[in-house]
């Protein structure tokens, strides 16, 4: 390096942290006293001057970019449409010195194992409450204390196995707890995404401020839970339970799922027999170990807990109980959660560890305490008022009416804290020219270890304020985040979640098996995307057709695509009475979103069921699938679309379709689910063939060149027609090609055999005796098509569809709905749960 | 005085359920004054798993699942209970209410943890200034507790008619206030609510009521029904039983089965369906007694 460089880059030093404003009366993360930058950031810090605002802003492009293309998203709840919002994510990280990492880790770990043991006491002998150490009504008052669960030991003793807990630093610079989490302790997986994100645009800074992985957490993980398993078996099966896709942390837990190897169910997926979890999969049921839950406690088992829920596993506490499978968290530690027990965690670790609590909790009065309620009627102008129990009646949030506030806590005292309010330490942002602070929170997570003890995740998920404001901000709220870098003092070690080399591992073809939901939604996707790509064609060849200035002449060669539009239910009846009406009808069935069976609805109800399968799907598939809907929206501008808008718009789709095809094709295994996925595309299409084709022989001119164009189209063989007959259709040479014509991946004998294909390799259709009933409608199908001789066709002049190959389409058309309830019937049969 | 109790559940289904889930609370308490001599629980069809054990506010409480195919179940619990008659206490002489209610504020003695319990909302009853207000009527100052917690039951059996057209298992508390109408359920949940309201401890109790046929005619067999009462906690009698619906302070002719915070601890009967659909259930109970 020349001097002149070097000067250089004292500059750019100065100038990026020097045009930093930090707020008055708060601690700053990134400058200390005089507004020097303190130790621990200097090296990130000359890397951002390295890089330059310029450079920086397009960094954070990237971010973004990464974080589209990942579809790493946040649901937000009561958002009609587009539920989903991408995770925001601010490209400069939290830094913390190593040293400094230590002392809060090792007060979080105390932490999480008072709280451990305050748990076995309260789902046990409750010492605590008969030596006074805890309130009574902290315990008995608590909608998260559940009884059926009382009595019950863990395995291990442990209930918290996942602990997270939001920390923030005051003015002085000490940090304290904000938030205990204790039910089920979200962000991790987001956490993890935000590291993904940040080494990827920030890779110098990355390597050279030597990052403490956060690898060595999720091997942690993994190790704690399998220990968890009470059967012996080197494969225990451990599932993560969801509540669904419209659950806001959805994406956090297909992405866990994926990364830790887990599979992610629905309590629908399972089933408890003899006292045993099972997953219900395609080959029948499969015992379960361990239960990663991501649903409320309370919600897991309709017969002893909430019996309102229907997204638990009904007999769960009773597993549980007997000691057949393993539930992490433990049933009932949302408990803790309230912060009506952080004033009496100082003295509980006094009297439960012998220790003095390490990290406090900001200052916290529960009122069903006189002394603390006198305390908070003075001072209820400071302090911020909250519910002590999660569930709490009469608390709307928002505004209070001071008076009735001050009528509910005199009436029940013991539903009320108040909170000092906190003033949080600022941390440099990049806002697109320049780095300025925003308020920040940190939540930090830790996972048990066999021994009682608790590993902490080096880095953590912090969380954003405005810049204004000092008060914190949720992410349901809709705040930023970023990824936390712990330094490391020595050497980094690298760890991955690769399994071990060198250890021996059973060779598999066939994934774990797959759920009988799964299997479920991968159909219908298949269903769907063939839905949108068979509605495609007929509305854009309907569309070609159109002619305003000849509608009337037009009419009987658009007919039959009109009909099938129709019997299929995406097309009104009769709406073509006019060239206007039937534009705007053609239209509507393209871009309305209200109308379902729109082409702009079949596409929304494809990205759903992507959706579904998320966590079995590459990001590939995933983006041709999310793509679909932007080809049929209405651009938002607003401006009307004209038909050759919406034909290039149905152009557009198709290919989305078509590469869909193509990664499903040429990227999943040839497991189960592609093959549902296979079978509910033969479906889709063998039924809009048929349909179809049965309308365009009723047609008055179903001899008529246009319309045997138009039969062509639909059936994507124009150009194996043309280069077959060097004449214009006819009649037998069109039903041949798209009928019989097994070569030909568009025509119905094609897909009937496909689907022969596919029944002969699924599980139970290869060990009965007797074909099934949907093995019988496939083969008379398939017999029937074969023995079809279209030349019948030829000697008519009227009347086709009356023909032979009439007759056999109309079989056809009954059969193919059968087919599909019969799979539906042998394959998805799950459960619709009632009560008694 | 000994009984025998028959009482029996039969679900119809119109769809087949092809495996069920259920929780059973039937076989009577055993304590100072009532003893269940025995007890036996049948369930058609067979279930494949039956269990027993104490729940956590020690009721028997059976689970069992069946597993295959039924489009009807049914449930049939036998059980012989001998009820000793005892004087009841002198309610002039308990405590008064005041100091019960101090007792049960904060900081509340440890050795009161197990009634305090039974101060506080569950699931189905949450304290009101509007049902303090209600119960305020039968405690003026200085009134003993009990002596109010038997006023409180008159109350409830003058102000309230007994009407199961008015209410079912599922209308809240505020509704039947409101109405002023309502079954057993109702009315033990009407007081337990109130009292708790004033700050005194007081829970649900379910069980079985001998019917005195009228005079010269016949006992009608399986005309009984399952019944609800409530108790209040007096710190030198514990827990005493006042039966609402009938206006009495409960006695030889009441056998407990089981006692929670409301309704939702002791439930006879509950049970998760996979299929069943819109089902019908059929309830008999016979209270024998055995002279």
């Amino acid at each position: 390096m020349t001097i002149s460089e070097s000067a250089e880059k004292t500059r750019a030093v100065a100038s990026l942290a020097g045009s930093y404003v930090q707020h008055a009366g708060v601690f700053d993360e990134l400058l200390g006293r005089g507004g020097v930058p303190r130790e621990h950031w200097k090296t990130l810090l000359g890397e951002l001057d390295a890089l330059g605002g310029s450079e920086l802003s397009h960094r954070s492009e990237s971010a973004n970019r990464i974080i589209l293309e990942q579809g790493i998203t946040y649901n937000v709840y009561g958002d009609p449409r587009g539920r989903e919002r991408p995770w925001q994510l601010d490209p400069i990280p939290f830094v913390l010195d190593g040293a400094e990492w230590a002392k809060l880790g090792k007060a979080l770990t105390q932490r999480a194992v008072l709280i451990n043991r305050v748990l076995a006491d309260c789902y046990g002998a409750q010492d605590l409450l008969r030596s006074g150490w805890l309130p009574p009504a902290l315990l008995f008052a608590q909608p998260e204390f559940l009884r059926p669960a009382h009595g019950i030991r863990p395995p291990g003793g442990i209930h918290l196995h996942f602990y997270a807990a939001d920390v923030a630093r005051s003015p002085d610079g000490q940090w304290w707890v904000l938030n205990d989490r204790t039910q089920i302790p979200t962000g991790s997986g987001y956490a993890l995404a935000n590291r993904l994100v940040s080494s990827r645009v920030l890779p110098e800074a990355f390597r050279n401020c030597g990052v403490q992985r956060v690898a060595g957490y999720f091997r942690q993980v993994q190790t704690t839970l399998a220990s968890l398993c009470s059967r012996r078996t080197d494969e225990p099966r451990i599932v993560m339970l969801t509540p669904g896709p419209y659950n806001e942390t959805y994406f956090e837990q297909a992405y866990l799922a994926r990364y830790l190897g887990y599979s992610l169910v629905e309590g629908q997926d399972l089933t408890v027999r003899d006292e045993r979890v099972y997953l219900k999969t395609l080959s029948g049921l499969e015992p379960v170990d361990v239960i990663l839950r991501r649903l409320d406690d309370d919600f897991c088992d309709p017969l002893e807990l909430r019996s309102d829920s229907t997204l638990g596993i009904p007999g769960l506490v009773e597993a549980v109980r007997a000691g057949n499978v393993a539930v992490a968290n433990a049933l009932g530690t949302g408990l803790l959660e309230s912060p009506a027990f952080m004033p009496f965690l100082p003295g509980l670790s006094r009297h439960v560890l012998g220790e003095e609590l390490l990290m406090p909790s900001v200052a916290t009065w529960w009122c069903g305490q006189k002394p603390a309620e006198a305390y908070v009627r003075e001072h209820s102008g400071e302090l911020e008022l909250r519910p002590a129990f999660r569930r709490h009646r009469g608390f709307a949030g928002g505004a209070w009416d001071a008076k009735d506030l001050e009528r509910q806590i005199r009436f029940a005292p013991h539903l009320w804290t108040a909170q000092e309010r906190v003033a949080l330490s600022t941390s440099p942002c990049w806002d697109g020219s320049r780095l300025s602070p925003h308020p920040t929170a940190l939540r930090v997570y830790l996972v048990a270890t066999p021994d009682g003890g608790y590993t902490v995740m080096p880095g953590g998920l912090a969380r954003l304020g405005a810049e204004s404001s000092a008060q914190f901000v949720t992410m349901q709220g809709g705040g930023a985040s970023k990824d936390t870098w712990v330094l490391s003092d020595g050497p980094v070690e690298e760890t991955t979640l690769i399994h071990p080399a060198g250890g021996v591992v059973e060779l598999r073809r066939v994934g774990n098996n797959l759920p009988s939901r799964l299997a479920d939604n991968y159909f219908w996707l298949g269903r769907y995307a063939e839905r949108a790509d068979a509605t495609g064609r007929l509305l854009r060849s309907a569309l070609l057709r159109f002619n305003p200035e000849s509608a009337g002449s037009e009419a009987p060669l658009i007919a039959p695509l009109l009909e099938t539009l129709g019997a299929q239910g995406q097309f009104p009846d009769g709406c073509g009475e006019t060239a206007h009406e039937l534009e705007a009808a053609l239209l509507a069935a393209v871009y309305d979103p209200a109308n379902p069976g729109s082409l702009r609805g079949l596409a929304d109800k494809a990205e759903q069921l992507a959706m579904l399968v998320r966590d079995r799907t590459s990001n590939d598939v995933w983006r041709a699938l999310s793509g679909f809907n932007e080809c049929v929206s209405v651009s938002p501008d607003g401006a009307e679309p004209l038909p050759t808008d919406a034909i290039a718009g149905i152009n557009r789709l198709l290919l989305q379709v078509a590469s869909f095809y193509g990664l499903s094709r040429e990227n999943m295994t040839r497991a189960q689910g592609w093959r549902f996925l296979d079978m509910g595309m033969r479906i889709e299409r063998a039924l809009y063939l048929a349909t179809f084709l049965s309308h365009a022989l009723r047609a008055e001119m179903a001899d008529n060149p246009s319309v045997l164009e138009a039969v062509l189209e639909v059936a994507d063989s124009t150009i194996t027609y043309r280069s077959r007959y060097s004449l214009l259709p006819n009649l037998a040479a069109v039903y041949d090609l798209v009928l019989l014509d097994d070569t030909n991946p568009r025509s119905l004998l094609f897909q009937l055999l496909q689907l022969e294909k596919h029944f002969a390799r699924l599980p139970r259709e290869k060990q009965s005796a007797l074909p099934t009933e949907a093995q019988r409608l496939l083969v008379g199908s398939v017999a029937s098509v074969r023995l079809l001789d279209p030349r019948e066709l030829s000697d008519r002049h009227t009347g086709w569809h009356t023909g032979q190959t009439g007759v056999v389409l109309r079989d056809i058309l009954q059969n193919i709905p059968r087919l599909s309830d019969a799979i539906a019937a042998s394959y998805f049969a799950h459960s619709s749960i009632s009560r008694a | 005085m000994n009984y025998t109790i028959t009482h029996r559940t039969i679900y119809d289904y119109p769809a087949a359920v092809s495996a069920s889930f259920h929780a059973a609370r039937f076989e009577p308490q055993t304590f100072e004054g009532q003893k269940c001599i025995d007890f036996e629980l049948r369930v058609w069809p067979a279930p494949a798993v039956q269990k027993v054990r104490t729940d956590y506010f020690g009721n028997h409480i059976s689970f069992f699942s069946i597993q295959e195919m039924h489009r009807r179940l049914e449930v049939s619990a036998r059980s012989r209970v001998s009820v000793k008659a005892a004087t009841p206490p002198a309610l002039a002489l308990s405590e008064v209410w005041e100091k019960v209610r101090e007792r049960f504020r904060d900081p509340v003695s440890p050795a009161d943890v197990q009634p305090y319990e039974f101060c506080l909302d569950s699931p189905l009853i949450m304290a009101t200034p509007v049902l303090a207000d209600y119960a305020k009527a039968s405690f003026p100052a200085g009134v003993p507790s009990l002596v109010g917690v038997r006023d409180l039951a008159r109350r409830i059996f003058r102000d309230f008619k007994y009407d199961p057209r008015a209410t079912t298992v599922a209308t809240p508390i505020d509704e039947v206030l409101r109405k002023r109408a309502g079954v057993c359920q109702d009315f033990a949940h009407i007081a337990i609510a109130s009292l708790r309201s004033l700050g005194i401890p007081a829970r649900y109790v379910s069980g079985y009521l001998r019917t005195v046929p009228p005079p010269g005619k016949e006992r009608l067999v399986g005309a009984d029904a399952s019944h609800a009462w409530f108790a209040a906690y007096c710190p030198q009698h514990g827990w005493l039983e006042f039966d609402p619906t009938n206006d009495l302070l409960v006695g030889e002719d009441h056998i407990r089965v089981a006692v929670g915070r409301d309704f939702s601890d002791v439930s006879p009967l509950s049970g998760i369906l996979t299929g069943g659909g819109e089902h019908e259930v059929n309830v008999s109970v016979d209270v024998k007694p055995e002279f």
